[in-house]
């Protein structure tokens, strides 16, 4: 079984990669149906916490792939799985854009462009009403959330200060 | 905001690994495009917020990390096939070794209720960032009935009707770019 480890960890990903979608977030649940209850690489529990902490750091939290391919295959088995969630689905995006660009200016292009904005805008809007019910915290998130888009609307201020400045609120306020 | 034009110079494979990098490891609290488009858009201004746009509604239509996609999106208007690897590596290689920390740390975060907190504090001021993007896309696009439905219509069916994103952009999209191409034969 372990010498074939990292084969499996491809067979898993590779078919998840071009299912996700939506985003990363879409194959969560099928992650977990095949890696704990179906391959058995990882507990309940570690899953659990592989999820949480790839909440928690930053950057995309597909990246929970990566703590389970090395759970189940060391190092080389991390870095297996996230080349096999990330770049099944990146050469079909890469593909888009090269034929996008080659078509530059393009009336149908115009079209494209003009007919996506208010869907991309719409997502966006939506996306924050999802992360809102995601985050933990109650009360406070929403009245932080609302007063630091207020700052940057208004302000040139780094996002990073408002970053610190919610962390610092929230440890003064519910510490 | 002034009309947008392409940098000169573009940024080459490197520079776009690091910014890319850099959003990577600072966007707490999962509202990465929010960051990407005060970055890229807002700051730096390598890119258009239109053609942003375009590229972010392709994104979530394909399947993929959003993230990802429009790193390759951005990245490939900069100079093709590297650029695009470097961006899309930026957005994943560096916070694939914050990941792995955060996992060393992770019963040291959760053993505090302040680390916890903190957290939290930083994800509510990350929404933050993704809300003034709306707010600010959203104006733009409530100035004509047509996209103002569009966008009504997208943000009722994935944020309260809880609809799949990928079913309601492939049903709504279509019907919207071809009311927009309507548009442009009628005005051409």
């Amino acid at each position: 079984m372990r010498d074939n480890i990292y084969l499996s960890l491809l067979a898993v990903f590779v078919p998840l990669s071009l299912l996700s979608v939506g985003g990363g977030q879409a194959v969560i649940p099928e992650i977990h149906r095949q890696v704990v209850l179906g391959q058995g690489w990882i507990t309940e529990a570690q899953f659990v916490a592989d999820y949480a902490i790839s909440r928690m750091s930053p950057g995309p939290s597909s990246l929970i792939v990566t703590l389970i391919g090395y759970q189940a295959g060391g190092l080389l088995g991390g870095l297996l799985a996230t080349l096999a969630i990330f770049l099944p689905s990146s050469l079909l995006m890469y593909a888009l854009v090269r034929v996008w660009s080659r078509h530059r200016g393009a009336r149908w292009q115009r079209a494209v462009e003009n007919g996506l904005a208010p869907v991309a805008a719409g997502l966006i809007l939506a996306s924050c009403v999802t992360l809102l019910r995601a985050a933990a915290g109650g009360w406070m998130v929403p009245a932080v959330a609302v007063a630091s888009a207020g700052i940057l609307m208004t302000d040139k201020v780094s996002p990073l200060w408002l970053i610190g400045g919610g962390a610092v609120v929230f440890l003064v306020f519910q510490g | 905001m002034p009309e947008w034009s392409p940098p000169e110079p573009k940024p080459g494979p490197l520079a776009l690994f690091l910014a890319f990098g850099r959003i990577g490891v600072t966007a707490f609290g999962g509202g990465l495009t929010g960051w990407i488009m005060q970055d890229m858009v807002r700051k730096r201004r390598w890119v258009g917020e239109e053609d942003f746009l375009a590229g972010l509604a392709m994104s979530q239509a394909l399947p993929g990390v959003n993230v990802v996609n429009i790193a390759i999106w951005i990245g490939y208007r900069m100079g093709g096939l590297w650029s695009a690897v470097f961006a899309a590596l930026g957005i994943i290689l560096p916070p694939m070794a914050m990941v792995t920390l955060f996992s060393l740390i992770y019963e040291w975060l959760t053993r505090y209720s302040w680390s916890q907190r903190a957290i939290e504090g930083a994800v509510a001021a990350s929404i933050g960032l993704m809300l003034s993007m709306g707010v600010k896309v959203g104006r733009r696009n409530l100035r004509r009935v047509v996209p103002a439905v569009v966008m009504a219509v997208i943000f009722v069916a994935v944020a309260i009707l809880k609809l799949p994103i990928m079913l309601v952009v492939l049903v709504v999209a279509p019907i919207s770019v071809a009311l927009a191409y309507r548009r442009e034969l009628r005005d051409a």
